[in-house]
């Protein structure tokens, strides 16, 4: 097309006058058992992001490169990597942000166990959503429905934005470099689902004392490092884990005042004695399969 | 006998996006053993990017609505090609689907007493899809998801269906799959299947549609022996993004223009105002002044006319880009910045900011959009019984964008959502019906041995072609020759290249091992990209007639007698896709008294 459109190079960058011809993808290929980096260089086509330069690898030198990705618009969180190092979501990283002077690196989420090339075994999150009681609301309305207002939805819908691309649990560093705290600990992205259902104006479960002593809740040192890496900006530490910790504190040694928090949002006071009566324990015994099985040197 | 694990349950569900789940569900409550198997991980499907709302005459914003006016809006939009009965359902169903998500934990926008809000899209009389931002997809997969999960419902990721099995009788009793992970087969028994694998838009270059939409689900009803329906009904989607070249296709929601953008051409003109058609001339503003009127007052002011439904606006842009006054990328502008205040377009369409933002650098808050027609959507699909979405196999059910008649030529905005909803819950109440009132399954393992040494064919052929390139000219092929615009000439051509492209896919050959390889897979999702294709092609050149998504550059305008007619596809003996024209059901007389109606 005659009227390509050059793309803003930011200050500071790799800004040269005019694009490079190619660019070259070091891209981690191996599975389980051990790989290597090997260098693919393609054309430099302009306007793309790296799951672009990722898939011309795959249609004209690699077809057996194993990569997961559905939506390519940031929607899904399939496709996250490791880019020169930092995680990312491929789908979402403009080669026009990077470097293209040097090779750029993309390699699989480290938290994870590799299964092959860029993809890696992400069971163990799947396996923590399952040991987290679902969402349990009080009596609707007399018409049957109920009534939220939208300072409260939104709050919440802060938390429903996760696409569970799973980078806040790959940087988290409790498990990142020690493999043996996940039994023990469900990570940013659950403390997210646990803060959503504490804050849910209808849910009536207490789900604190299963936050502090199944889920270790008290593990996390607020670093940070999840809110940095999140491509849905949410706040994970200030909004989420930080009011979930103090609520298992108010748990601990103030059970009134949280209660008196938790109903005090909703229109309708709810029944303490239904409150009471719904606790985690009737509803943690479920178990679920979900398939695939962990492959051998994935998590216990 | 080839290796492979085995499963054995009441009813499996294909698909985990909101129809597969949804049935799951349901299937589940009804006291089924029910298994989903999902090629992407769970809560990836497709479902997820959907963006406006979820439609629904809930009359929490526009008292006025029923589901009489959802039904008219639904039958009119579709070009009254859909089957009635199943637009009935959708409409008088969809505020209880929606109520029950609420149920379950999802939490969508409110009005200022704290109901759920409703806001306007093209087609719909009045304000009707619950939304949230325009994230609605992620809030409801998550919501089922989450839902599913704490049932305890079995769920069979990245797992790729490649063929059913049958009976002697001829009823489906099963499938035959493989992990993509480990490349490890795996075998299914059921009493009943549920199709619920989404749509075909990878078989087109520019699509909306995620890598999944190859129509696993289109191909294995197709070669159980089913029949299909309204195959040429594909729907191209008036915004998708046209620029930069590796964002081309995706989706813009419709929600832009129902919150107040309107289309531009090179000159600012809003073109929209030139391309009315008759159909829509009653109820569509013809001044500027009158669309800008009608957000705040919809009683005594007419629809903006970018709000057509889909089908109109993706040919009338596709129009103006033609005639020359397309915008620099070959697209018209969508323009919401100079309309509305940058925190409410921020507020409303925060997912939209963000896309153009990360990935074409512009700015929707100041600056107007590029957009143009992207394959969107299927209308038709596999044939169906309107109350139990069961298809013309026993045993097989299909439900959502795999199966036809629901939304007929042309599909309303908001109107998948509920169809997912409605039609997941009844297909897996069905199925689970069925399923408890049969025998023991009775799988044939030769038949799935068969299956399983043709999907490893790809691994034993030398020097074949490379999947990619052969599944690059099928989109190129569908792109030129079956697209928005068709013609006799071309949609011939088009039969021809796929016997070729037929004959390349049979013969491709894939490198390295079984552990999650996309050549593979691809090679074995081109077989139902190949199938889907044909049956487009073929109905598409029987229908001689434009209309809904159908448009023919030979036949412009609608024929009052293939308004009755379905085009039905299916495999004769030989293996060769047919098509027949077969009458529609019967609209009964109370309902067609609803078109009298003024209003």
């Amino acid at each position: 097309m005659a009227t390509l459109v050059q793309e803003a190079v930011p200050a500071g960058g790799a800004a040269t006058s005019s694009p490079a011809e190619t660019v070259t993808l070091r891209l981690w290929r191996g599975d389980a058992r051990g790989g290597e980096f090997r260098d693919y260089t393609v054309e430099n086509l302009g306007g793309e992001v790296v799951l672009d330069v990722v898939h011309r690898i795959q249609a004209e030198q690699a077809p057996d490169l194993a990569v997961r990705w559905n939506c390519k618009a940031g929607k899904c969180g399939s496709c996250s990597a490791e880019i020169n190092g930092k995680p990312r979501l491929m789908c979402m990283t403009r080669m026009s942000s990077l470097d293209v002077s040097e090779p750029i690196t993309v390699s699989p989420m480290r938290g994870n166990p590799i299964i092959r090339d860029l993809v890696t075994d992400v069971s163990y999150h799947f396996a923590v959503a399952r040991r987290i009681p679902g969402f349990h609301p009080g009596p609707p309305e007399p018409d049957g429905t109920y009534r939220m207002s939208q300072v409260d939805v939104d709050r919440v819908q802060e938390f429903r934005k996760c696409i569970e691309c799973f980078l806040c649990q790959n940087v988290c560093h409790v498990i990142r470099d020690h493999e043996d705290n996940k039994p023990a600990y469900a990570g940013p992205r659950f403390f997210v689902r646990l803060a959503e259902l504490e804050l849910h104006p209808l849910d009536t479960l207490d789900r604190r004392e299963l936050a502090a002593k199944e889920l270790g809740i008290g593990l996390c040192n607020i670093t940070k490092c999840c809110t940095e890496v999140c491509p849905e900006d949410i706040h994970i530490t200030d909004n989420a884990i930080i009011p979930m910790k103090e609520r298992v504190v108010d748990a601990r040694y103030d059970p009134i005042a949280w209660l008196g928090r938790k109903i005090l949002r909703r229109p309708a006071p709810t029944p303490a004695a239904e409150v009471a009566s719904l606790t985690p324990a009737g509803r943690s015994g479920e178990v679920i399969s979900i398939e695939p099985r962990t492959p051998p040197g994935g998590p216990a | 006998m080839a290796e492979h694990e085995t499963h054995v349950v009441d009813v499996l569900v294909i698909g985990a996006g909101g129809a597969g789940l949804r049935a799951a569900i349901e299937a589940h409550e009804r006291g089924a053993r029910t298994a989903v198997v999902c090629k992407s991980l769970l809560g990836k499907a497709h479902t997820v990017m959907a963006e406006g709302g979820v439609a629904a005459a809930l009359r929490n914003v526009w008292p006025e609505d029923s589901w009489q006016v959802h039904f008219r809006d639904t039958m009119r939009g579709g070009k009254l090609l859909n089957n009635w009965r199943m637009a009935q359902l959708h409409a008088q169903e969809a505020p209880d689907r929606v109520l029950e998500l609420e149920a379950w934990g999802a939490l969508f926008d409110r009005t200022p007493d704290g109901r759920i809000l409703q806001r306007d899209f093209g087609g719909h009389r009045y304000a009707r899809l619950a939304h949230v931002g325009d994230r609605t997809g992620l809030e409801m997969i998550r919501t089922l998801q989450q839902r599913a999960v704490g049932l305890g419902i079995e769920v069979y990721m990245e797992c790729k269906i490649v063929r059913l099995l049958r009976d002697a009788s001829g009823a489906v009793n099963g499938a035959v799959g493989f992990y993509r992970e480990s490349g490890s087969f795996v075998v299914f028994g059921a009493k009943a299947v549920v199709l619920a694998s989404g749509g075909v838009g990878k078989a087109w270059k520019f699509t909306s549609n995620s890598w999944e939409s190859t129509g696993d689900g289109h191909a294995l009803a197709l070669w159980a022996g089913a029949d299909l329906i309204d195959m040429e009904c594909v729907q191209f989607h008036p915004t998708g993004m046209v620029w930069p070249p590796s964002a081309r296709g995706i989706l813009v929601t419709e929600g832009v223009r129902g919150d107040g953008g309107v289309l531009r051409n090179r000159d600012g003109d809003r073109f929209m105002f030139n391309y009315i058609p008759d159909f829509y001339a009653k109820e569509t503003a013809d001044t500027i002044e009158e669309a800008d009127q009608w957000y705040d007052n919809k009683k005594d002011f007419r629809r903006p006319p970018e709000l057509l439904p889909r089908d109109e606006v993706a040919r009338s842009i596709n129009a103006e880009v033609k005639a020359g006054r397309g915008s620099p990328h070959g697209g018209v502008f969508l323009d919401i910045a100079s309309r509305r205040s940058p925190e409410y377009i921020k507020r409303r369409l925060p997912s939209m900011y963000h896309q153009f933002k990360e990935l074409a650098d512009v700015d929707i808050t100041a600056e107007p959009m590029e957009v143009g027609p992207t394959c969107h959507y299927i209308m038709g699909g596999v044939r169906v019984e309107a109350d139990t979405e069961a298809t013309t196999v026993p045993g097989l059910y299909a439900a959502g964008e795999v199966a036809g008649g629901m939304h007929g030529a042309n599909r309303l905005g908001g109107n998948s959502l509920s169809d997912l909803l409605v039609f997941g819950r009844r297909a897996g109440l069905a199925a689970a019906e069925h399923a408890l009132g049969t025998g023991e399954v009775a799988l044939d393992l030769a038949q799935a041995d068969e299956v399983i040494a043709e999907a490893l064919a790809p691994f034993g052929r030398e020097r074949g072609e490379n999947p990619y390139a052969v599944h690059h000219d099928l989109q190129e092929t569908m792109q030129d020759l079956v697209g928005i615009i068709r013609t006799e000439s071309e949609l011939l051509e088009a039969d021809e290249k796929l016997d070729e492209l037929e004959q390349r896919a049979g013969v491709v050959s894939v490198e390295g091992h079984r552990q999650f390889n996309p050549g593979w897979h691809l090679a074995l999702d081109l077989q139902s990209m190949l199938a889907v294709a044909r049956c487009t092609t073929r109905a598409a050149t029987a229908r001689k007639e434009s209309r809904g998504g159908h448009t023919r550059d030979d036949y412009p305008n609608p024929d009052p007698e293939l308004a009755k007619l379905n085009m039905v596809t299916r495999l004769d003996p030989s293996g060769a896709v047919t098509v027949a024209p077969e009458p529609l059901p019967e609209m009964p007389e109370e309902l067609k008294a609803l078109f009298d109606e003024e209003h």
